[in-house]
């Protein structure tokens, strides 16, 4: 999965909505998550449809359901790529800092 | 509405990986390959329907992961049990289950998809993988395309 599509998937409120009533509760039917969200059922649709290629949400079939289900490991990796890599700067040099005044 | 968040007994996780799904089912019961993404454990099994699962410390001290092989698709579908051993509370819980799904895509890509499930027992259980399985996919990837085990 490339990052722009979970970056742009990631840039709306209603998406990001969406993200933390799966991570509330998983394995959920559009009906379930429409009934939360004053919006339309096509609005609804047309959000998870784009948070499902930029493959954030995983549907799977249970009988006749279509469950909706969060998928965290594009966030994961977004975090390595992005988050770790600059923080891990930060804290090194807070504690060089740190190392150096208490040093004094 | 309830902002408590509940802990999920059936838990997905997806990845696309360019790789083919021979390499991916190496990647996943070659304990060389585990050892480096898997937070450094060897898994151990003959992946026969009924043999044993196991995953061991790196230095084989201990075993943090016990369970059976219940379907072993080589390349396309394993399904274990899956008992947590590191943490006595999830050690007392009844075995879970875990199956890898693995389809080729094109492009060169494969999709890897881990369902973890019959949890309902195992609350201790789900809320303890909840975030390691996204790591351990993530790692897996970042191993097959580089080559190399995440940094840290």
């Amino acid at each position: 999965m490339d990052d722009d599509r979970v970056f742009k998937a990631l840039a709306d409120p209603t998406r990001r909505l969406l993200l933390d009533r799966l991570f509330e509760r998983d394995g959920r039917t559009l009906t379930e998550l429409e009934s939360e969200l004053e919006m339309t059922r096509f609005g609804v649709m047309k959000h998870l449809r784009l948070l499902e290629d930029a493959g954030l949400v995983v549907t799977r079939k249970a009988g006749r359901a279509k469950l909706h289900y969060l998928n965290p490991v594009p966030i994961r990796q977004i975090y390595e790529r992005w988050i770790d890599k600059y923080t891990e700067h930060r804290v090194s040099a807070l504690a060089e800092l740190k190392t150096q005044l208490e040093a004094g | 509405m309830t902002t408590v968040t509940e802990i999920q007994t059936t838990q997905v996780y997806q990845v696309f990986i360019k790789a083919t799904p021979e390499q991916i089912w190496e990647g996943i019961t070659n304990p060389e390959f585990t050892k480096k993404y898997f937070y450094g454990s060897s898994i151990e099994s003959s992946f026969e329907v009924g043999a044993p699962y196991l995953s061991l410390a790196g230095d084989r001290s201990q075993t943090l992961v016990d369970g059976e092989v219940l379907e072993a698709d080589p390349p396309n579908r394993l399904q274990v049990t899956w008992r947590a051993l590191y943490d006595p509370e999830t050690a007392a819980e009844p075995h879970s289950r875990v199956t890898w799904e693995i389809e080729p895509q094109d492009g060169g890509f494969t999709r890897v998809t881990v369902v973890h499930d019959q949890l309902e027992e195992s609350l201790k259980t789900a809320e303890s993988v909840s975030g390691g399985w996204s790591y351990v996919l993530s790692g897996l990837k970042t191993l097959l395309e580089t080559g190399k085990p995440l940094a840290g």
